[in-house]
């Protein structure tokens, strides 16, 4: 029992936060949300000259090795910049095809994943009609759908990979309120589909992914809100003085370190349950999405409300933060359905 | 990072477990379950006397003053089997968890020598002497003078809210030395014997109508010279040095009782129907979460290498616990309904929840207001400017 990062976790922290900080600035990610919400080169450099993209998947087909901890840094830093990057998508459909892909379905696929060559996402659907692997239904809030070349759809049926340029496939781009992960909606008509070859696994490994690194990303994102709001309190004077001098301003800030200290404990035990198989790992992943969201969301509010007027422009990057921070509390799971799982197993209730 | 325990550590486990459950369904079977700091307390001296007696009481100090040198993994289990046998809260928790790491930073080969066997042994029970009605969060402002005086200190004052101070054997002072002194300077940090012509303690009933608390009187209360901690004028750096330790790994033991309170809520909500309500189960979810994280948190806070500082993370602890569990009182009696406010006795005492509900609402004052936390977070966590002082 050591519940503190080992020297190589810390580089890789390290490594992952220098990038994103040097890389993923404001003036780039702007440029991406103005377009299809993807920094491209940012990608590319990311996974080819970084490396990290392989992170937390198999070494046999093309990753890094290593598990969800180091994941969950990843996804950290990146949160921190609000990069407009998919990893959401290689968080949920690499873990799905390397939990419970075939072999050839993971080494077609991971490595093209894990090299940037592709991008991957998921698409959930509550009416998939399946006639044999042939499907038929619509998928919504798909996140980065526009730029993905392959998809992981999934209902309660089953999981089936699909190729973005599969014929019976339309995928259309939605004007979304995150710009920096924009949606689409896929329509699917009798378009072939590869059924995944163990999708009861493919679909756990997805959603700790997904939740993993959604909370991850907003731990990062709710310390940065925090960082950059504390240098706005030292710098800006009122009344003759800082306000961060004011106790309504700085219990404030308080009540933000409060809270995003127990999100980190948050994700990092649920990510740390999952890399040890821990049996607390289902309680700790409902945890670590719920609580980490709505830290981030009520973070990145209290940056907006403790910048006065600035932090309400465009121009200031308040609102990214604000905007991923809603987009996460909705996404994989809304906070009371969690917290619902949660009490079902706290009453005995779980199935 | 791991959270896993290894085989060994689990048989430590086996270990405490077998001969904690041993005791409460044996010799100590009266004592089993008790949430108050005052019932029965002659009996949980000699409860403090059988853990030591088997060295369990002290297990993190060095074996060299009856502790087992005990690794964190091993604290952390100890705390968790003492909670899970429902073995009540330690009646010298204050002499194990704060006096004795105080005595091993600051003080001499000889205090060490003087006072360490006695707290192991759970001969000496400890109380602390900070607070007094003028120096609540304004710590520093304590007035209790003590003076040197042939070759003993003088003191005279008054502290207030000493805890259990009314069964202790000893209680540490702060105290001012230095005449005219102000703010943090001046001030020593004293070791007095209780049972002196000069000490008198009173009871102040709380609103549960507990009495846990005391007001402590010294009139020409006298200690050897030798008594004080540290220098004459440095006691404040003592005192912060103390307070740091309750930050330690007594806090596993502590979120132990924790867990039993919270599972009583979950227990009376599923019996009496609210577990129910989506608005009562999103409120047990929230207070399992809170539970769970504040676990990890110390975890986290416990396995850091470098204790010297005390990093920010470290002081966003005593705010989380406290307001948790003022919450979770406040669920309790949402989840109890009107049956939480009428108790069975004739006496005005209430059982474990009604008493949370009530009790808990010290626990985000005293050790620090709420409040003050905020300011200790922002100022030293986050480097805001420091409050505007008034004249002192």
């Amino acid at each position: 029992m050591e519940f503190v990062f080992t020297d190589e976790q810390v580089m890789i922290g390290e490594t992952a936060k220098t990038f994103f900080a040097e890389n993923a600035t404001s003036e780039r990610t702007r440029k991406a949300m103005a377009a299809d919400g993807v920094d491209h080169d940012l990608w590319t450099s990311f996974c080819t000259e970084l490396g990290l993209a392989g992170v937390g998947l198999p070494e046999a087909a093309g990753g890094a090795g290593l598990g969800m901890i180091e994941f969950a840094i990843v996804a950290e830093a990146a949160g921190a910049q609000v990069a407009a990057l998919p990893l959401l998508g290689l968080a949920t459909v690499g873990q799905a095809l390397a939990a419970g892909g075939s072999d050839a379905q993971a080494s077609a696929w991971l490595p093209r994943l894990i090299s940037g060559e592709v991008v991957a996402a998921i698409a959930g659907s509550h009416n998939l009609q399946a006639n044999g692997n042939m499907l038929t239904g619509t998928a919504h809030f798909v996140a980065h759908g526009a730029v993905a070349g392959l998809f992981l759809v999934a209902s309660e049926a089953g999981a089936w990979l699909v190729d973005a340029g599969a014929a019976g496939l339309t995928v259309t781009p939605q004007t979304t309120m995150d710009q920096t992960r924009p949606y689409a909606r896929l329509t699917l008509a009798n378009v072939a589909g590869e059924p995944l070859a163990d999708p009861v696994a493919a679909m756990a490994a997805a959603r700790a992914g997904g939740w993993i690194c959604v909370a991850a990303e907003a731990l990062g994102g709710a310390q940065a809100t925090l960082d950059r709001t504390v240098a706005y309190a030292k710098d800006r004077v009122q009344f003759g003085r800082a306000i961060g001098s004011f106790q309504a301003y700085k219990h404030r800030l308080a009540d933000m370190m409060v809270d995003i200290e127990q999100a980190r404990s948050a994700v990092y035990w649920a990510a740390c349950a999952v890399d040890e198989g821990s049996d607390e790992a289902a309680l700790a992943l409902h945890a670590a999405k719920s609580f980490a969201a709505d830290t981030y969301f009520r973070c990145a509010g209290d940056m907006i409300q403790l910048h006065g007027g600035i932090g309400f422009t465009w121009e200031h990057d308040a609102h990214l933060f604000f905007k991923r921070a809603r987009a996460i509390q909705s996404m994989l799971g809304a906070g009371n359905w969690h917290r619902e799982e949660v009490a079902k197993m706290i009453l005995g209730e779980a199935a | 990072m791991k959270l896993g325990f290894s085989a060994a550590d689990e048989a430590f486990r086996r270990e405490c477990a077998e001969w904690l459950n041993g005791q409460m369904a044996g010799e100590f079977k009266d004592i089993k379950g008790i949430t108050t700091l005052t019932e029965k307390a002659e009996r949980r001296k000699e409860w403090e006397q059988q853990l030591a007696a088997h060295k369990w009481s002290c297990i993190g100090w060095p074996e060299q003053w009856g502790g087992r040198n005990a690794t964190l993994a091993q604290q952390v289990i100890f705390a968790e089997e003492y909670a899970r046998a429902g073995v009540p809260g330690r009646v010298n928790h204050i002499g194990v968890e704060l006096a004795g790491p105080t005595l091993l930073t600051f003080g001499t080969e000889e205090q060490k020598k003087r006072f360490l066997p006695g707290i192991a042994a759970g001969q000496t029970i400890f109380c602390q002497g900070f607070s007094e009605p003028n120096a609540g969060s304004d710590l520093a402002s304590v007035r209790t003078k003590a003076r040197l005086e042939g070759g003993e200190w003088v003191v005279n004052g008054q502290k207030i809210w000493t805890s259990l101070a009314h069964i202790s054997d000893w209680i540490f002072v702060v105290t001012r030395s230095e005449e005219g002194s102000k703010g943090p300077k001046g001030l020593t940090f004293l070791m007095m014997e209780i049972d002196q012509p000069g000490i008198e303690i009173r009871p102040i009933k709380q609103i549960n109508g507990d009495a846990e608390f005391n007001e402590t009187f010294f009139t020409d209360a006298r200690c050897p010279a030798d008594s004080l901690i540290g220098a004459i004028g440095d006691g404040w750096r003592v005192a912060m040095g103390l307070l740091a330790f309750e930050r330690g790994v007594s806090t596993l033991g502590q979120q132990m009782g924790f867990r039993n309170e919270l599972d009583e809520v979950i227990a009376a909500a599923k019996a009496n129907g609210a577990a129910q309500d989506p608005l009562i189960r999103q409120r047990l979810a929230k207070a399992e979460i809170g539970l769970r994280l504040m676990r990890y948190g110390a975890l986290r806070m416990l396995s850091a290498t470098d204790h010297s500082k005390i990093d920010g993370a470290a002081l966003t602890y005593k705010i989380q616990w406290a307001s948790w569990r003022r919450s979770l009182g406040e669920l309790a009696m949402d989840v109890l309904g009107q049956p939480g406010e009428v108790s069975e006795g004739a006496d005005y005492e209430w059982s474990v929840l009604p008493n949370l509900f009530l009790y808990s609402r010290a626990d985000t004052i005293y050790g620090g207001t709420n409040q003050i936390q905020r300011n200790l977070i922002a100022e030293r966590g986050l480097g805001m400017p420091r409050e505007p002082r008034g004249d002192i």
